[in-house]
């Protein structure tokens, strides 16, 4: 279990060292989303690989111990809101109709451009 | 015992104890009730949560700073919690390469439009510049988009509160909008909801289906690598 959140927080401290050094746009934690992937597909490959938390699903049960409660990391910041209380009773409406417009916008749009794009693919695929 | 029950509050409300206490066990209730009444979408536990624990700080008169001592300790799980996003994306590696090029096309025109969006009605409704820069961002993850928010000289904390409810709006509209709409792909919906709404949304995704829960945690990720190339482009183009 130790070993297998170091090697989590390993992949995020490897994330942001590359992130802040080369000075790239995105955040520290994606990179070291990808560091991990990379590893868990390389243990596949190389068996040495597979020790410590690479083996017996360590690393793979403490991730989903993670995100079994994802929603729960975002309560800190949502309460927030009452330091901006007055920003709420200035602009409160306008601000939660334009972001729940935008959210109906994104979700139809992204559905829409999903399932256009599967299905031109397997027609493309049907074709030849 | 202590003599006096106003100094022991005293202590206690200062030490990060009292407040991490109070998070988990107003999330652990408000979780149980969501799961009492199967899952509904306006049962949603980040909502409830945070009018409950925003009322009890008002109450005692806490400021944000005090409770944040104690919340610290959630709040930066979500670093090492996009980083085990990793995890469900490996398990689940065939389904995501058979879908590859419409989650490509998805994840480029989703995240413009998230983007594009939130701007142009901002500015229509007429909210002052400030607030429309720390709105711009408000489809990535809470630390992606305080980021942003802060290269952007905007305000990252007014961004952290619209990130979080764009989160709850996008995880209570998604089932009944996909369902009103006769969508029956779940990597198409949870994909969806992974670009609008970010974790809040993937966390619903995996209330609601495995896969789609897979899918929303692929879109989170990748948006949060798109947005945030495209925010400092999109306010250059569309904020005037």
């Amino acid at each position: 279990m130790i070993a297998s959140l170091s090697l989590i927080l390993l992949c995020q401290l490897a994330g942001e060292v590359i992130v802040r050094g080369l000075g790239l746009p995105m955040p520290g934690p994606v990179v070291g989303l990808l560091f991990l992937l990379l590893l868990l597909l390389a243990r596949d490959r190389f068996v040495a690989l597979a020790r410590g938390p690479l083996q017996q699903d360590g690393v793979e049960n403490a991730s989903r111990g993670l995100l079994a409660h994802l929603s729960l990391l975002f309560v800190p910041a949502g309460v927030g809101v009452v330091q901006k209380l007055d920003l709420v009773a200035e602009h409160g409406i306008a601000v939660a109709a334009v972001l729940a417009i935008s959210v109906v916008v994104t979700l139809l749009v992204t559905v829409a451009t999903f399932l256009v794009a599967s299905r031109l693919m397997s027609r493309g695929r049907s074709a030849p | 015992m202590s003599a006096n029950p106003f100094s022991l509050w005293v202590y206690l409300s200062q030490s990060p104890l009292l407040w991490l206490t109070v998070t988990l066990l107003v999330y652990a209730t408000t979780d149980a009730l969501s799961l009492v009444t199967h899952r509904h979408p306006l049962a949603n536990p980040v909502l409830h949560s945070i009018w409950i624990i925003g009322a009890f700080l008002m109450l005692t008169g806490t400021s944000y700073t005090t409770y944040f001592g104690g919340a610290q300790f959630v709040h930066f799980l979500l670093g090492p919690a996009t980083v085990a996003l990793a995890v469900p994306l490996y398990e689940n590696r065939k389904v995501v390469a058979a879908a590859i090029l419409p989650m490509l096309a998805a994840l480029v025109v989703g995240s413009v439009t998230a983007v594009a969006s939130v701007v142009l009605l901002a500015e229509a409704v007429g909210l002052p510049r400030a607030v429309v820069l720390s709105l711009a961002p408000k489809s990535v993850t809470a630390g992606v988009a305080m980021g942003i928010s802060e290269s952007l000289h905007a305000d990252p904390s007014l961004t952290a509160v619209a990130v979080v409810l764009t989160g709850i709006m996008g995880a209570i509209m998604v089932t009944p909008l996909m369902n009103r709409m006769g969508i029956t792909d779940f990597r198409a919906r949870g994909f969806a909801v992974g670009i609008a709404a970010h974790g809040i949304g993937t966390a619903r995704a995996f209330q609601v289906d495995a896969v789609a829960g897979v899918f929303a945690g692929i879109a989170m990720s990748l948006n949060a690598l798109v947005t945030s190339l495209l925010v400092p482009l999109a306010v250059i183009l569309l904020v005037r």
